[in-house]
Order: C-alpha cells, then sequence, then structure tokens
C-alpha cells in the first residue's frame, strides 16, 4: 500500500469513511514527511499541535453522520490567509510577527468542513512573483529535477505547489491575481483552479489587487478540486464581492461526458517562437477532448496581446492601493528612528525596510500610474482594455463556445536565478496564457498533460464560462483522463 | 516615454518609500522599462469603451447601517509595534 500522505482526497475520504485508516494517522504521515522536506522549503510555519487536534476531531465526527468530504483531509495553508493565532506574514518581511486575531473565511470553511491545517505555506512576497524568488523565507525549491539545478515551483503559489507535488500534504489553498495558482500548478505537474471573481470570499486574503485576486484549490486530481472548491466557495457578508449563489456540488457534475462540448482554440495564443513541445501537447489536448466526443473550434481573442500590458498597470495600481497599509502603525514592522525623524521618516524607513525590491517595485509603478496627469492615460486606459479583453471572451461564449483550450506556461520550470539578470518584463512573460482569464473574473483550471523531453511536466489550461466551474471540471476531468498523467517527482530531498 | 532621475524621486516619495540617492538611477531605468512595455496599450482603439468598474455585473448588497462589530481594542492593538495605553504610538506629528 502506497503511504497515506501519497493519497488523494477523494481516496483518503474513502479509507476514512471506511475505517480503514483514522485522521490522526493521515495527519501524522503528512507531518513526518514535512519534517524531512525542509530543503524544499515549503512550509514556513509548522502547526503539528492544532493539526492533531483537528485530526482528532475529525476522527469523532466522522461515523457520525456529520461528516464532509474534507473531514479530516490534511492541507497546507498559503502564508497569504490569515489564520487566527497562527504566523501569517503574506512571505513579507513587513508582516514579521503578525499573528491575526480571526480567521480568513476560506480556512474557516474548510475548517468547518473538517479539514485539518499543517501550517503555512511559503509565496512570493504579497503574491508578486512567478518564481517564488521574492519571499522572505528564502526560495522554495521545485521537487522535480533533472539535472543538478534546483528548479523554481513557479508562483507565486510556488509553496502550495511544491508540497503537494511531493506529498507533504493531501493539497493546499493558493491565490491567483494574474495566474499565481495555475502556473505553479503546471510548473510541478498538479491540478489548480483559479475560480470565477467572486466564487471565493476574499475576507481574511491579505489583498493584493482586489479587483483581481481569487482563491483556489492545488489538488492532485481534478476530482480532489471538485471536492476542496466546494468547500472553500460561497457567499460571504464580510466580502461584498462575494456572489449570492448556491455552489453546486462540483463532485456529482463530473459525468465524463463531454460529447457536443465546442471547444475553441484560440488563435492569438500560438505566440511566435513558441516552443514546439508546448504546440505539441497543446494539439494532442486538443486531440482528446475531440476523441472524448468534443469539438474542436478555431477561435479569436483579438485584444490578447493587450493582456499583460493592461495587468501590469491595474495590478500595481490595486496594489499600491492596498500596501499602503503597512506603514509601521497598526501592525508588523516598524523602522528604528533616528533622532529628529518624524512620521514621514516613519513611513518611508519602514517600508524601505520592510518590502522587498519587487514590492516596492510595483507600489511605485503603481503610485506613478495613478499620479495626477497619468491616471488618464494609464489607469483609465488599462481599464478599458480591460473591458474590450473580457469582451473578446464575452463574444465567443456568446457564439456557443463552452470552453477554450490553452498551454498553462510558455515554458517548464527554470531554475532558480535564472531570471536574475532578465529585466522585470521578461518575469512577467510567465503569466501571458493566463492574466487574460483574470482580466475577464473568469474561472480557469491548469491541468498536467505531459512531460517535455527532459522529464519535466508541462500542463494545459482550461477557461469556462462564469460560474461554470462545475462544467469546467468536468472538461478538465475528461482532459486529465485521457492524458494519463501519472508522474511523480523522485524523492532526493 | 523615459523616466528620469527626477521623477523616479518623486514616485518614490508619493509612495513614501525611502530610496537611496545613489539607486535612483537604476530605479528610474527599470521604471522607463515597465512602462515602455505598457505604452503598448496606446496601440488600442478605446474610443466609446467606458472604462471596467466591476468584472461581474452585479449590484453589491446592502444591509441595515447598524454596529455589527467593535468592543475589542485589545485584539485591535495585539499586533502593534508602539501600543500605548489603548491608542497606537507614532512620533510626534504636531509641533
Amino acid at each position: 500500500m502506497s503511504k497515506l500522505n501519497e493519497l488523494t482526497i477523494a481516496g483518503a475520504r474513502d479509507k476514512l469513511a471506511a475505517k480503514e485508516i483514522t485522521a490522526v494517522e493521515l495527519t501524522q504521515a503528512c507531518l513526518s514527511e514535512i519534517e524531512s522536506a525542509g530543503k524544499l522549503n515549503a512550509f514556513v510555519h509548522h502547526t503539528p499541535e492544532l493539526a492533531l487536534e483537528q485530526a482528532r476531531a475529525a476522527d469523532a465526527r466522522i461515523g457520525s453522520g456529520e461528516e464532509s468530504s474534507m473531514t479530516g483531509i490534511p492541507l497546507g495553508i498559503k502564508d497569504l490567509f490569515c489564520t487566527k493565532g497562527v504566523l501569517s506574514q503574506a512571505g513579507s518581511a513587513i508582516l514579521k510577527g503578525f499573528l491575526p486575531q480571526y480567521e480568513s473565511t476560506v480556512s474557516q470553511k474548510l475548517f468547518d468542513a473538517g479539514a485539518v491545517m499543517l501550517g503555512k505555506l511559503n509565496m512570493d512576497e504579497f503574491a508578486m512573483g512567478s518564481s517564488n524568488e521574492t519571499s522572505t523565507y528564502g526560495n522554495v525549491i521545485n521537487p522535480w529535477k533533472v539535472d543538478d539545478r534546483d528548479l523554481t515551483p513557479g508562483g507565486s503559489s510556488g509553496g502550495s505547489a511544491s508540497a503537494v507535488a511531493a506529498d507533504l500534504c493531501l493539497a493546499a489553498t493558493g491565490t491567483d491575481t494574474g495566474g499565481s495558482i495555475r502556473q505553479p500548478a503546471a510548473f510541478v505537474g498538479i491540478t489548480g483552479l483559479k475560480p470565477t471573481y467572486g466564487r471565493c470570499s476574499r475576507w481574511g486574503v491579505v489583498a493584493f489587487a482586489s479587483s483581481l485576486d481569487q482563491a483556489g484549490p492545488m489538488t492532485k486530481t481534478v476530482r480532489d478540486a471538485a471536492i476542496m472548491f466546494e468547500a472553500m466557495a460561497g457567499h460571504d457578508a464580510k466580502d461584498s464581492t462575494s456572489a449570492d449563489m448556491a455552489v453546486p456540488n462540483f463532485e456529482a457534475m463530473l459525468t465524463g461526458d463531454v460529447r457536443g462540448k465546442k471547444i475553441g482554440i484560440p488563435k492569438e495564443y500560438r505566440m511566435d517562437g513558441m516552443a514546439p513541445e508546448i504546440e505539441k501537447l497543446w494539439s494532442e489536448g486538443a486531440e482528446m477532448l475531440k476523441a472524448a466526443g468534443a469539438k474542436i473550434i478555431d477561435i479569436t481573442l483579438p485584444h490578447t496581446k493587450y493582456a499583460l500590458p493592461a495587468y501590469y498597470v491595474i495590478a500595481p495600481a490595486e496594489a499600491s492601493s492596498n500596501l499602503a497599509r503597512y506603514d509601521g502603525v497598526r501592525f508588523g514592522h516598524r523602522a528604528k528612528l533616528a533622532e529628529g525623524d518624524g512620521i514621514t521618516e516613519m513611513y518611508e524607513k519602514t517600508r524601505a525596510e520592510g518590502f522587498g525590491p519587487e514590492v516596492q517595485r510595483r507600489v511605485m509603478v503603481g503610485t506613478y500610474v495613478l499620479s495626477a496627469g497619468f491616471y488618464d492615460a494609464y489607469y483609465n486606459r488599462a481599464r478599458r482594455v480591460r473591458a474590450l479583453i473580457k469582451k473578446d471572451f464575452e463574444d465567443v461564449f456568446a457564439d456557443g463556445i463552452d470552453a477554450i483550450l490553452t498551454p498553462a506556461t510558455p515554458s517548464v520550470a527554470f531554475g532558480l536565478g535564472e531570471m536574475a539578470d532578465a529585466d522585470p518584463v521578461q518575469m512577467y512573460l510567465n503569466d501571458v496564457f493566463t492574466v487574460t482569464v483574470n482580466l475577464a473574473g473568469l474561472p480557469g483550471i491548469a491541468v498536467p498533460t505531459g512531460l517535455d523531453q527532459s522529464g519535466l511536466p508541462l500542463g494545459l489550461q482550461l477557461i469556462g464560462k462564469p460560474w461554470e466551474e462545475g462544467e469546467l471540471l468536468n472538461t478538465a476531468q475528461v482532459l486529465e483522463e485521457a492524458a494519463g498523467f501519472v508522474s511523480k517527482p523522485q524523492k532526493w530531498w | 516615454m523615459s523616466i528620469d532621475k527626477e521623477t523616479a524621486r518623486r514616485v518614490a516619495k508619493l509612495a513614501r518609500i525611502k530610496v537611496e540617492d545613489d539607486a535612483l538611477d537604476a530605479l528610474a531605468q527599470e521604471f522607463s522599462a515597465i512602462l515602455g512595455f505598457i505604452e503598448q496599450l496606446n496601440e488600442v482603439d478605446v474610443e466609446g469603451i467606458e472604462p471596467m468598474t466591476s468584472v461581474t455585473p452585479m449590484r453589491l448588497k446592502r444591509r441595515e447601517d447598524v454596529v455589527t462589530d467593535g468592543n475589542q481594542a485589545d485584539k485591535v492593538l495585539a499586533n502593534a509595534p508602539d501600543a500605548r495605553e489603548g491608542f497606537f504610538a507614532v512620533p510626534k506629528v504636531v509641533e
């Protein structure tokens, strides 16, 4: 029998229900795996006592008729989620020592469903990064290795990706503002779902760009994503942008039937100089869906090219406002002041010491595009372009397209440090296939479908209609089954 | 558009981030690269297009205007770098 920490959520649920295993045994298996995986630097705050307490409560609940599919399931929680009494620093030095006095809605919902928290997961600082190299905790390392290089797990949910791929937990929470769930999921060969904007409450999730941020599950299978997502989603009076809509049983919607579904292939995603391996993966994915009875249709999303530049106005603008709260007054770090320093010096020194270079850069770019005289030229223009990008999607859905298939990333995982000398824009290109989805508020899912020549995982992305994650998950599962991706990283850590 | 050292200094000041004088040139260069990338947006015809305010067409919910929370000063102050007598403490702001 495989080790308990290697189970999927669905597999563990069935064994727990049959009393073949206990939640405490399952949690202990994960805790000991985490202990020996320090090299990956995925878990940055460990909560073994809380985990065992939650596991014991789960064991008492299982069999009572009060359990859910998440009862007794050990999870990792991204450091961006505020967890009551457990350090939550958003990967930033400016939140050093921050102990929330409250629980984020998403983590609370997971706990209410009976899930177990093993600890907090590393991430790019304030979720700004695509390689998990901007974290105050240091780099996360991808469990996949093909030579002597340490590879990035992607970002910003790099700790979540690495932990799930290395079987340190059964699943993890992630957040996605421009691709931060889907890109790392693709880099480590797992499933990552970014829900429709408004599906999950943002309350208690440290804000990066509020009109783009969404929490979602990062799991070993599409079925697990459906199970965990159902527990995370739903209206919350504390987030006025969360949708007051019923949350369906997503797992029950995995019928395996995609006959007659229209899958769009957008020509604008065929980039100049795209790696032949990515092209091949993409056309193979389309063939798989076609073989399952779907219709493959060429579509056009004409404003795709402008998504990244629009994102790099809107996201920094919102970040500069959201991050204004880190001023050394209410929480986190405050700089030591010199004789005669006033409050302005306190703000300036605190923020210079507390924010890393990428966060400083984005806050300043955001400040610039919102400043007097540039607001219309940059910010308002970007918001107009965003409306056009959303309309591109509305038009193809109105024409009858059910889902859109694209590559998830422009490359496989790259080596840590390899982008150090590149211009910041080069790093931003990692999100080229994912960022449109955030701008349009749509659901998107990354599914692992193959390996490149060197043996590293590659993923495809499916984009769905708003609020139709159930249908999207169903199509994703058909793709997952057809691709038959079962590779795992060889343990070296 | 190229950003000069003085503009970089002004933006850093507006963002309340202390940037040392010798780091301003490099910062200005990075801004120029990012803004150069953003300039592509000028190619798009946005005539008659309203700037997006909400990505999902929904009306924000309203609630009764009543007190729902409060009386937890200790929790509010629990993470403050400097809290005294039930207040946040900061350097002197008025002479």
